[in-house]
């Protein structure tokens, strides 16, 4: 009854074409982002901004630079931990070793370095494919660990091997308060999601999609598979590596390489699997899943045993929460192997019938 | 050179036993097409089954003799890898039966973090040994050519023994037992095999079972060499691009790789990871298998890559 769109009528391509075609799409999502924007900041608390609003947005931006290179181009990466790593390093040492360089500037330079890396080990991508590829990008994860461990270059030969930033400020305004951290990485988020949704729907988008669905057909139909392999790891990983220097700059202030060790990989193609591959909305959803779970079962546990009257130790709550964990993802995968961006499309079907299905 | 030697001989001791880890895979993607990243989870998995097994079991049925009790923990280790690979079978790879190779991976290493939770909690999360009489001497040979000799471990020497005669013997399971057809049929074709009566589950559970049996003799190997604890999981990751050198596919690849894998490592640790302050094992046999795959896209040994439209 809502959600319908009847007597939207298009008379141009250009309205035909837009984002969100559906008016009632348009304003929940305006209403979201302003909600976001003025909402949160006036209800939430500083826990709740440190330990699930900044990492979620954060790894919803990396989630969304991953999902562009696995969900829409089909190139497997376990390296993705690697060029946040590139980006958060490289962002640092522009910071520091330029005076007076803004700090955007340096969160993009990052980017940039990203970049480069991103495009140098995607290059095996033209010769091997899938799972063979999947491992050849752990060359580039542990290649870079060792790299940001091992050579002090990267670490302004920080005695200790961490870099930490601090006082960190944008056009004036200080960045140091939780909601300023917050509303900082807000505004990246939404520039570069309108940025990835508006890159996917065009024509370079459907060569990777082409590319993804079935690579030699694609070259067949004159898709230059070099180019769009190339430009799918360039694009990823830039925003990967802002995402990487959000991640140092911001949510930790200091850090060392364990930070993005394999485990942010596996942990960013989780959420691109669990959001659904292919979305730009799955990105979301799989960041907000894998944030938040182990939060909730780090809270919940215990409870939980305090329930059944056994007292639960910490070692086994890590324990059971990894088991957990474990069981939820591969049940995840077995219920719906599309991902939650799969469900929510599902739910809108289901909306536009209500409540009136005939 | 005496020096070289040495290294060289670590070098092949060490690849054997990560070939021993990339077996593991190589059956498992071989028969269904997984990418089984759980196999290092599963080694630590049995490792502990086995090293705690062999603590409790004499208490459990008042036996003194310390072989005796490896031998029942062995079997009981066993036993739990079994119930480990059917479970996973009827709870996970049954109904994920058709989906892409990039999910099941995922569901993989959903299987990874359960184990590692499922093991450290019933089996405790310390670093346990296990202690089955492997010769912890080293000895020298070629005393008479170079002075000194040459420095080897006689533990490696059996490890690479076990890993050799583990290899023999399931390439005899693949080649004459009827079973061994079946799977080799299921691995070339699953529709096909399934059309003439292999009844696939059961060659699931089989061959993640003999995955798991290779799980537990790669764990006890690395576990009475470096003990029995969480960083065991990584020995898994040393082990992919063995594979990957060698062929996904390929059971002699696994070795063959290993082997080269092994002694790159090590030489390369030696002779160049000095001059860039070292840890270069890490990524060094990565970079390798990157390089050789940019040459041979399907491995050493593995079947050729063809692309139809």
């Amino acid at each position: 009854m809502f959600y319908r769109e009847n007597g939207q009528f298009k008379t141009s391509y250009r309205a035909d074409q837009q984002i969100f075609p559906i008016a009632q799409d348009r304003w929940v999502i305006l209403a979201l982002i302003a909600f976001a924007f003025i909402g949160i900041p006036a209800m939430v608390d500083e826990y709740m901004y440190r330990a699930i609003l900044i990492p979620f947005l954060i790894l919803s931006l990396a989630a969304l630079g991953v999902n562009i290179l696995v969900g829409y181009c089909g190139q497997i990466s376990l390296g993705s931990g690697a060029f946040m790593a590139v980006g958060a390093y490289m962002a640092y040492n522009t910071y520091i070793r330029i005076e007076g360089v803004p700090l955007i500037l340096a969160l993009l330079s990052g980017g940039f370095f990203a970049t480069l890396v991103g495009i140098f080990f995607g290059i095996p991508s033209l010769r091997v494919k899938g799972l063979y590829l999947a491992v050849a990008t752990l060359a580039a994860q542990f290649f870079c660990d060792w790299a940001f461990l091992r050579i002090s270059w990267f670490t302004n030969n920080n005695a200790s091997g961490s870099v930490s930033v601090s006082n960190l400020s944008v056009m004036g305004l200080p960045v140091g308060t939780p909601v300023e951290k917050y509303l900082f990485c807000l505004s990246f988020l939404v520039v570069f999601g309108l940025l990835a949704k508006n890159l996917v729907r065009s024509a370079i988008g459907r060569e990777w999609m082409a590319i993804r669905d079935m690579d030699v057909a694609a070259a067949v139909i004159g898709i230059r598979p070099v180019y769009a392999k190339l430009s799918a790891f360039a694009v990823s990983s830039f925003i990967v590596g802002v995402a990487g220097a959000l991640w140092g700059f911001i949510h930790l202030g200091s850090w060392e390489p364990a930070a993005f060790s394999i485990d942010r990989s596996f942990q960013l193609l989780f959420m691109v699997i669990i959001g659904g591959m292919g979305s730009i909305m799955g990105s979301f959803f799989g960041a907000a899943f894998i944030v938040v779970l182990p939060i909730f079962l780090n809270q919940f546990l215990p409870v939980f045993g305090e329930v059944f009257g056994i007292g639960i130790s910490t070692a086994t709550v890590s324990h059971v929460e990894s088991m957990v964990f474990g069981a939820l993802i591969v049940w995840f995968l077995i219920v719906e192997p599309h991902g939650l961006a799969k469900l929510w499309s599902i739910a809108k079907q289901k909306l536009r019938l209500w409540p009136f299905p005939h | 050179m005496a020096f070289f030697l040495e290294a060289l001989f670590g070098g092949l001791m060490a690849g054997m036993l990560y070939s021993l880890v990339a077996l593991g895979f190589v059956l498992i993607f071989k028969a269904s097409g997984v990418f089984n990243f759980a196999q290092g989870a599963m080694v630590l998995f049995a490792a502990l089954a086995m090293a705690r097994f062999s603590e409790w079991v004499p208490g459990w049925l008042g036996i003194d003799s310390q072989f005796l009790a490896n031998v029942i923990a062995f079997v009981l280790a066993g036993a739990c890898m079994f119930v480990l690979a059917w479970t996973i079978e009827r709870l996970v790879l049954r109904h994920l039966v058709n989906q892409e190779g990039v999910t099941l991976l995922m569901a993989t290493l959903g299987i990874t973090y359960f184990l590692d939770g499922l093991g450290q909690g019933i089996f405790g999360s310390d670093i346990y040994k296990i202690d089955v009489g492997m010769p912890k001497d080293p000895v020298f040979l070629l005393d008479s050519v170079f002075e000194g000799g040459v420095m080897i471990n006689l533990e490696d020497v059996y490890a690479a023994c076990i890993a050799a005669l583990l290899v023999f013997v399931l390439s005899m399971f693949f080649q004459k037992t009827t079973t061994g057809r079946a799977l080799r049929a299921v691995a070339d074709d699953h529709q096909a095999a399934q059309s003439i009566g292999i009844p696939l589950n059961r060659i699931w559970v089989i061959v993640w079972f003999v995955a798991g049996l290779t799980a537990l003799v790669a764990g006890i190997i690395w576990g009475s060499k470096m003990g029995v604890q969480f960083s065991l999981t990584t020995v898994a990751l040393r082990a992919l691009p063995v594979i990957i050198l060698g062929g996904l596919t390929s059971v002699p690849g696994a070795i063959i790789g290993g082997l080269i894998i092994g002694v790159g490592e090590k030489l390369s640790e030696v002779y160049v990871g000095p001059m860039v302050g070292g840890g270069i094992e890490i990524w060094f046999a990565y970079v390798l298998a990157l390089v050789f795959l940019l040459f041979r896209p399907q491995g050493l040994f593995g079947e050729k890559i063809i692309d139809r439209v």
